[in-house]
Order: structure tokens, then C-alpha cells, then sequence
């Protein structure tokens, strides 16, 4: 399949004519997309206009969903996702993701993190890779004298953090958040929020949010997504800018009406 | 419509800038009128107005505080809320201006006017007209008015030039008309000051509408007492 070697570099994913369907449902119609390095950019939009679908879309995750498929081209550093010869479990291992509902593995915080890196084949030394994957989740001060404990034992917030360390610990590229502190109070989420803000020196992430101010004060870039087009709707992204733009003075009236909150 | 009682907040503080404006525009109107009649009591009244005015500027002020806090407004509504924070506080400053010369009115004491005030009441008349279509045109958010209405500061400008001119003839012809020209040049100059900040208020409202920053009048431009700079 073809690679865009033209992509400018600092692009990190670049989506081409993208439709994901559900089985002959048509979820999602042409986005052509491009997430910038070391950026974190916003999926905004109604409940059901596929942004979830769409971040799954970066990293293969739909295919764990039957009949899932797409057309068009997800395009990482240079290289169609989706291309024959591309094996998804390494996208994924490249391109992480962070669930609504923190979901750690039932073993213990160390195991959370040790489990994950030798599966992917991690051989240097564990004890390093848990402590640095703790302190870039901002964990580490609050667990290092529970290490053994189980990941369940965690408050939500740490929960969440425990998964970003997961995440982290293989040395992904992206990190795609769906809805990371929905299930969150305030506090963990302004950690989260925080957090978002030390990774991005490291890495690049996409989140998608229904909380509007979450979207204000943690994104670069914002894309705008809804149902779009005659009789069968699918999601589309309407408008996708810099997010202080899509804030103050967005140019599609559907932007507007979103984010003051005339609907959805 | 799920922004019912946030609209409904919403009319309410316009309501409440339009009458600080009205307040504001009658303040200057007869700050001129009780100076052109030299009575003093009239001018203590419009002093005692300005108290009246900067407390309704504050009501709004923590009106427009509680909606942001509590709406967290975004795009239109946040441009809305952000200007209006900016239209109360040139309505208070304009109200200042009308304080002012009621002052010069009590500070006069028992001098009488230089010269019988013609071109004066004319601009007060000029710029409170700007001002009440100027915060009409806020009020309906209306673009095309609120860039029309800046093109007239000239016309203020015009009159100010002309009582600069004509009190600089005084001066020249007695120097004992000094103070008395002055305090009516003060005057001259407030009112000026008021269609200025007019035009600020209608670039306001045509940011809130199309989120442009732009300055619809460039008042450097203006002529300084007739010359260029």
C-alpha cells in the first residue's frame, strides 16, 4: 500500500478520506485530519457522531469490534496503518490508548507496569522502567511504598494515572485518551489535565471529550465533529483549528451552537 | 432551546447596559444644558448622578462576573460577556466626563460665560445621539450601524476644532479671558472624549459579531486643534 513520504514531518497521523463503517453503517465520512507532534488535539462533538470510532481509528481498535472496516488511509509517520504487511498489535504498542473507565490490570502496581513491558519483549531492568514510568504518570510519589499492592486498591485518579503509566512504560509515539477523566472528580482531573501537559514534551496525544472546558484548557488543536449529510448521517469533522479559535470565535455556525451550548 | 434561563440572564444584562447608557447619555446632555444656564444646583444633581452611575457600573460588572462564572461561556457568548466588561467601564469614564464639567460649572462660580455656548451644546447633543445608537446597535448586535456611527466622530471633531479656534481668538485678544476660555475648552475637550469612546463601543459590538479586532475609526487620524500632528 502506499506511504506518503511527501507528509510534512511534523504531522504525526495524517488520516486521508477516512469512512469507517459498522458492518454496511457508514459511522464515520471523510476526515482528512492531520495530528501535529507533540501536540495534543481535541475530539469535540454530540454524543454519537463517532468520535470514539474515530480514535480507535488511529491505533486499529475497531478491528477488535466484528464487522468493523474502513476506507481511505490512516497515515503514521509516513506509513498506511492499515497497509497488508502492517501487523496491528504493533500499531498499538506505537500508538497507546487510555480508556473512559480506568481499567488496570487485577495485579499489582508493579506488575501493572513489569507485566506489560515484557509481554513487549522489555529485557533491561524493571525496577528503572516501573519507577520512570510512575514518575512520568505523576504516581510515583503517591505508590513507591506500595508497590506490591494491587492496581485496584488505587483511587479512580490513580487508576487513571497507573494506566497512562502502562501506556508509557512501552514507549509509544501517541497516546490516544477516550474520555480519560469522565469518570474522574475535579482534582484527579485537573491531574490528568496536568499530566497531558508534562507528556506532550514526549509524546503526542489525541483525546476525545464531551467536557467543553477540558477541551478549552488542555488542547492545541480542537477538531469538531457531527453527524453530517442527507438521510443516512455519519460523523464528520465539521471544523478542526487551533483551539483557542474554536473557543472565541469558530467559523461553522454547528461550532458555535456546539460549544455555547445550544445542543448536543 | 436549552439555554433558557441563560438567554433569559443575558437580555437581562443588556437591559441593564442600555440604562447605564441612557443614564450616561442624560448625564452629559445636561451637564452641558445646566452650564449653558450657569445653574449650580443643577450641576450638583448631575455630581450626585455619577454616584448613581458608577454603582449601576459595578452591578453589571459582578452581574456579568457571576455569568462567567457560572456559564463558562464560550465563542459568541464569551465575546458578548468579555465586551460588555469592557462597554460598562467606557459608559462609566463618559459619565466621568459629564461629572467633570458640571465641576467647571461650580468652579465658575460667579464668572459668567465667555461666549453665549452654541457649537458646545451641539456636540454633547452629537455624541449622547452616537451613544444611543451606538448601544442600540449593541443591543441588536446590528454590524452595519455600528461601523457607520465612528464616521461621525469627525463631525465632533469638526465643532471641537472650531471652539478651539474661536477661544484661541479670545486668548489672543485679552489675556484676561484665559481661565474663562479654558475652563470651556475643558469642556469642548470631555465631549470630545465622549464620541471617542462611542467608537469604542461599536467596535465592540462588531467584535462580538464577527470576532474581529479591528479598529473601526483610527482617532489618531484625527486633526489636533486643527493642525496636523
Amino acid at each position: 500500500m502506499m506511504t506518503n513520504n511527501n507528509s510534512e514531518p511534523k504531522y504525526v497521523i495524517e488520516t486521508q478520506d477516512l469512512e469507517i463503517y459498522y458492518g454496511d453503517f457508514k459511522a464515520v465520512t471523510n476526515v482528512n485530519m492531520k495530528i501535529e507532534h507533540n501536540k495534543i488535539t481535541a475530539i469535540i462533538g454530540p454524543s454519537g457522531c463517532g468520535k470514539s470510532t474515530l480514535l480507535r481509528a488511529f491505533n486499529r481498535m475497531n478491528e477488535l469490534y466484528a464487522g468493523t472496516s474502513i476506507k481511505g488511509n490512516v497515515i503514521f509517520n509516513g506509513q498506511d496503518i492499515y497497509a497488508k504487511e502492517v501487523d496491528p498489535v504493533e500499531v498499538r504498542y506505537r500508538i497507546g490508548m487510555v480508556f473512559q473507565k480506568p481499567n488496570p490490570f487485577p495485579k499489582s502496581i508493579y506488575e501493572n507496569i513489569a507485566w506489560t513491558a515484557r509481554i513487549h519483549g522489555y529485557k533491561g531492568n524493571m525496577d528503572e522502567l516501573v519507577e520512570s514510568s510512575l514518575q512520568q504518570a505523576a504516581l510515583w510519589d503517591e505508590v513507591k511504598d506500595k508497590l506490591h499492592q494491587s492496581g485496584l486498591s488505587l483511587s479512580g485518579g490513580q487508576q487513571q494515572r497507573l494506566c497512562i503509566a502502562r501506556a508509557i512504560s512501552i514507549k509509544p509515539e501517541v497516546i490516544l485518551m477516550d474520555e480519560p477523566a469522565s469518570a474522574l472528580d475535579p482534582i484527579a482531573t485537573l491531574k490528568i489535565e496536568e499530566l497531558m501537559q508534562e507528556l506532550k514534551k514526549n509524546y503526542t496525544i489525541t483525546i476525545v471529550t464531551h467536557n467543553m472546558q477540558q477541551a478549552a484548557r488542555a488542547s492545541d488543536y480542537t477538531a469538531m465533529m457531527m453527524l453530517s449529510g442527507e438521510g443516512e448521517r455519519s460523523g464528520t469533522v465539521i471544523e478542526f483549528d487551533e483551539t483557542k479559535k474554536i473557543f472565541t470565535r469558530p467559523s461553522d455556525k454547528r461550532t458555535e451552537d456546539y460549544v455555547t451550548g445550544r445542543f448536543g | 432551546m436549552v439555554r433558557k434561563a441563560f438567554e433569559a440572564e443575558l437580555q437581562e444584562l443588556k437591559d441593564n447596559i442600555l440604562m447605564l447608557g441612557s443614564m450616561v447619555e442624560h448625564a452629559i446632555v445636561n451637564s452641558v444644558e445646566t452650564l449653558k444656564k450657569r445653574d449650580i444646583k443643577g450641576a450638583e444633581q448631575i455630581i450626585a448622578a455619577d454616584k448613581e452611575i458608577n454603582k449601576k457600573r459595578f452591578d453589571i460588572e459582578a452581574q456579568l462576573m457571576v455569568l462567567i462564572a457560572t456559564q463558562q461561556p464560550m465563542a459568541h457568548d464569551l465575546r458578548l460577556l468579555a465586551s460588555s466588561m469592557e462597554i460598562i467601564s467606557e459608559l462609566e469614564r463618559m459619565g466621568d466626563y459629564a461629572k467633570g464639567i458640571a465641576n467647571i460649572n461650580i468652579r465658575m462660580g460667579d464668572e459668567p460665560l465667555l461666549k453665549p455656548l452654541i457649537d458646545i451644546p451641539r456636540m454633547a447633543q452629537k455624541g449622547a445621539d452616537m451613544l444611543h445608537r451606538a448601544l442600540t446597535a449593541f443591543v441588536n448586535e446590528d454590524v452595519e450601524t455600528a461601523k457607520a456611527i465612528p464616521i461621525e466622530d469627525d463631525e465632533v471633531d469638526a465643532l471641537y476644532n472650531q471652539i478651539y479656534r474661536e477661544l484661541m481668538v479670545f486668548i489672543i485678544e485679552d489675556p484676561k479671558n484665559i481661565e474663562r476660555a479654558n475652563w470651556l475648552l475643558w469642556v469642548s475637550h470631555n465631549l470630545e472624549r465622549v464620541a471617542d469612546r462611542v467608537t469604542n463601543i461599536c467596535e465592540r459590538t462588531v467584535f462580538i459579531v464577527t470576532g474581529e479586532m479591528t479598529e473601526v475609526k483610527n482617532s489618531d487620524d484625527e486633526f489636533w486643534h486643527g493642525q496636523k500632528k
